[in-house]
């Protein structure tokens, strides 16, 4: 019965987002059919199809396992774009510093560590730098009360425009008209999954962080209902004051969760740099950060329920690349849009969830 | 020194207050909504709304005045749906705040991409048909701004209106009891909310610059709402801490012209942007200490049978 309720209200919100995606789509001259046909039968087709659709459910696996740590504690983090941001450019610069890395004969390397040194110290990057880049709003709530919300907003802001300095003037091949860094040492490169897995097409990009992305899904369960710290992250989260009147200090739990919110955020790197793009690349992310708050709402912040999630979104951002080449009049704004009303579905039908429970527990 | 230096600070003067323009409609459309207990995240995306809406209907028009009003409506509209999934649905006001955000962050785009076949902006409007300047580079919205400051503090201080919604916002329970419709109250104070807001963005798209594009807000709906705080959600305050967040945003401007590194070279425009950014977080870190919201913000009002 728990389980029905679990799913039966993302449902709801889902079709009913598919309603009002559909009055838009007539509104705006197009077929909502044909819209949505491409929207959803370009991922599942072939294994070439659904391949890129894990590839592009990957980050938001990621991305949403962050928000949902973070809204287990009662935050809302809007900061796993600017998270994951740094945490890129950090991977990708350890990448360069350690691996080897030369531009033009000149080497920009300190060193060049074997892979089984290097691929772990790019993924401490990544981890260490997105939790300290998630936890500075944490410290920033827990020790002045500013909002969340308001201050990993403006830390995206800051993020990105960091990067983007460091990349421009330091860390850009001279010349190179694109805004990216010079490439990581190949000893920093993981594997694709196609050179194990000989059904997935040589093409897709789907890489190991996939599996890592499941592992974290397993590992944020065991660490929230299984541990001491989850339990009592989860308790400042249902109710602070009575958690901090239980011996809990909601402070220490609010600085923890934004820490381990932005570390989930910053593993986007490690597909992305090590195993995708293999350098950073300036506004390389499809705002995976926003997407995961659909995705942990979604999947009721719940790591079974954002995997689910993840590869729905995972679809609709295959889909809606179809959609814009093969519509008319439809860009491929619609998968933002759907994503959207999807968030203010899930938060509106919560009353009735919520409410349902309580009746079926009297 | 004198001569450059006047001229710089007039340069940032006007800058400022033109920055600050959108700021202000935006705070105070916070105020309202905020004093009514509901929480006003979604300030960027009304803000976005009412830019969308201005800049086409302008460009359709020609008028910039027709497009300022049907701005203004779009972000009333856009305000109203908001207002019930946080009034009738009580849904968690932050995140249904951000629902409206994303929305703003794509459907503009749609529909510019389905009219004009480009999802990135509008077509550009004539000089002659964006919103007139007066005395100097005054916007006519700048103005309107200063005037909305008296009036909304003549609203919700002078009007049986204003006292209402101000004791709906500490105490529903009480007002409800002497005889407020919380509900409608609360209504009301979001539309209104979304249509302060939405004429704040109608200024960035057919007053500050001549087109629509994505995300152009970048953020100042969120900044409005730091200034709320800042400014304890009072009227006259919210226009000095609009003008502060003006002033750094106008230091954006004028830094790079006047300011050079050590070496000559010029400051890497990255380090430029960010200035508003850093200080709203340090503001609202150093003054929310001293700052008291509304009793009710945030928490949706059940009668009680």
């Amino acid at each position: 019965m728990k389980i029905l309720n679990e799913i039966f209200w993302p449902l709801v919100a889902v079709l009913a987002a598919f309603v009002v995606g559909g009055i838009i789509i007539l509104a705006i001259g197009d077929s909502p059919i044909h819209a949505f046909s491409l929207l959803l039968s370009n991922s599942f087709g072939s294994a070439k199809d659904f391949g890129w659709t894990l590839f592009y459910a990957t980050p938001l696996i990621f991305t949403g396992l962050a928000v949902a740590v973070a809204f287990r504690c009662g935050l809302l983090n809007i900061g796993a774009e600017g998270q994951l941001y740094v945490a890129a450019f950090a991977t990708a610069w350890v990448g360069i510093k350690f691996g080897g890395t030369v531009v033009n004969g000149e080497s920009w390397a300190w060193a060049n560590l074997p892979w089984f040194v290097l691929v772990p110290l790019c993924c401490l990057a990544a981890i260490v730098v997105g939790g300290i880049w998630g936890g500075i709003p944490g410290v920033l709530k827990a020790k002045f009360g500013s909002h969340e919300v308001i201050n990993t907003i403006m830390l995206n802001f800051i993020a990105i425009a960091l990067v983007s300095y460091f990349t421009q003037y330091h860390y850009k091949i001279p010349g190179d008209p694109i805004l990216e860094s010079a490439n990581i040492g190949e000893a920093a490169h993981i594997p694709q999954l196609n050179q194990y897995l000989p059904f997935i097409p040589h093409d897709v990009p789907l890489n190991l962080s996939f599996l890592l992305a499941i592992l974290m899904c397993v590992l944020v369960y065991v660490f929230l209902w299984k541990t001491k710290w989850g339990y009592e992250l989860r308790a400042v989260g249902e109710n602070p004051s009575a958690a901090e009147y239980g011996g809990i200090s909601p402070k220490k739990q609010i600085v923890l969760a934004m820490t381990i919110s932005g570390a989930l955020a910053g593993m986007v790197a490690i597909g992305e740099v090590l195993g995708n793009r293999h350098n950073y690349y300036d506004s390389f992310s499809a705002e995976w950060g926003f997407w995961g708050i659909a995705v942990a709402l979604l999947g009721r912040n719940h790591p079974l329920g954002v995997f689910i999630a993840a590869i729905f979104f995972g679809v609709l951002m295959r889909g809606q690349i179809f959609v814009d080449a093969f519509t008319p009049r439809v860009s491929k704004d619609l998968g933002q849009v759907l994503q959207a009303i999807i968030i203010l579905f899930v938060a509106c039908l919560q009353l009735y969830a919520v409410n349902r429970r309580q009746k079926a527990a009297i | 020194m004198s001569s450059v230096l006047i001229q710089v600070l007039i340069f940032l003067f006007f800058a400022s207050i033109r920055s600050a323009t959108p700021l202000i409609f935006a705070g105070l459309g916070g105020l309202f909504s905020e004093r009514s207990g509901v929480i006003n995240i979604a300030l960027e995306g009304l803000m976005l709304a009412g830019a969308f809406t201005a800049a086409v209907v302008t460009y359709q028009t020609g008028n910039p005045f027709v497009g300022l009003f049907a701005g203004a409506a779009a972000g009333g509209v856009l305000a109203l749906v908001y207002a019930f999934a946080c009034i009738y649905f009580q849904a968690d006001q932050v995140v249904a705040g951000m629902a409206i955000n994303f929305l703003m962050a794509g459907l503009p785009a749609l529909i510019s991409g389905a009219i004009y076949d480009s999802s990135g902006s509008t077509p550009q409007i004539d000089k002659v048909d964006q919103l007139p300047n007066y005395f100097n580079n005054i916007s006519f919205a700048s103005i309107l701004a200063f005037v909305a400051v008296p009036v909304c503090w003549y609203v919700l201080y002078k009007t049986p209106f204003g006292l209402r919604l101000r004791a709906t916002g500490e105490n529903p329970g009480a007002a409800d009891a002497a005889g407020v419709n919380v509900i409608k109250l609360r209504y009301t104070a979001v539309v209104i909310s979304g249509v302060l807001a939405a004429i704040g963005g109608a200024y960035l798209s057919i007053g500050q610059s001549s087109l629509f594009t994505r995300n152009m807000t970048a953020g100042r709906g969120f900044i409005a709402l730091a200034a709320l705080i800042l400014a304890k959600w009072r009227p006259v305050p919210v226009l000095l801490a609009c003008l502060f967040f003006g002033f750094t945003e106008g230091l954006t401007i004028v830094l790079p012209n006047y300011l050079k590194l050590p070496s000559g070279e010029d400051i890497p425009i990255q380090f430029i942007q960010i200035i508003p950014y850093v200080l709203t977080i340090i503001v609202l870190a150093g003054f929310i200490g001293s700052s008291r919201a509304p009793k009710a913000l945030g928490i949706p009002y059940r009668k009680e049978n």
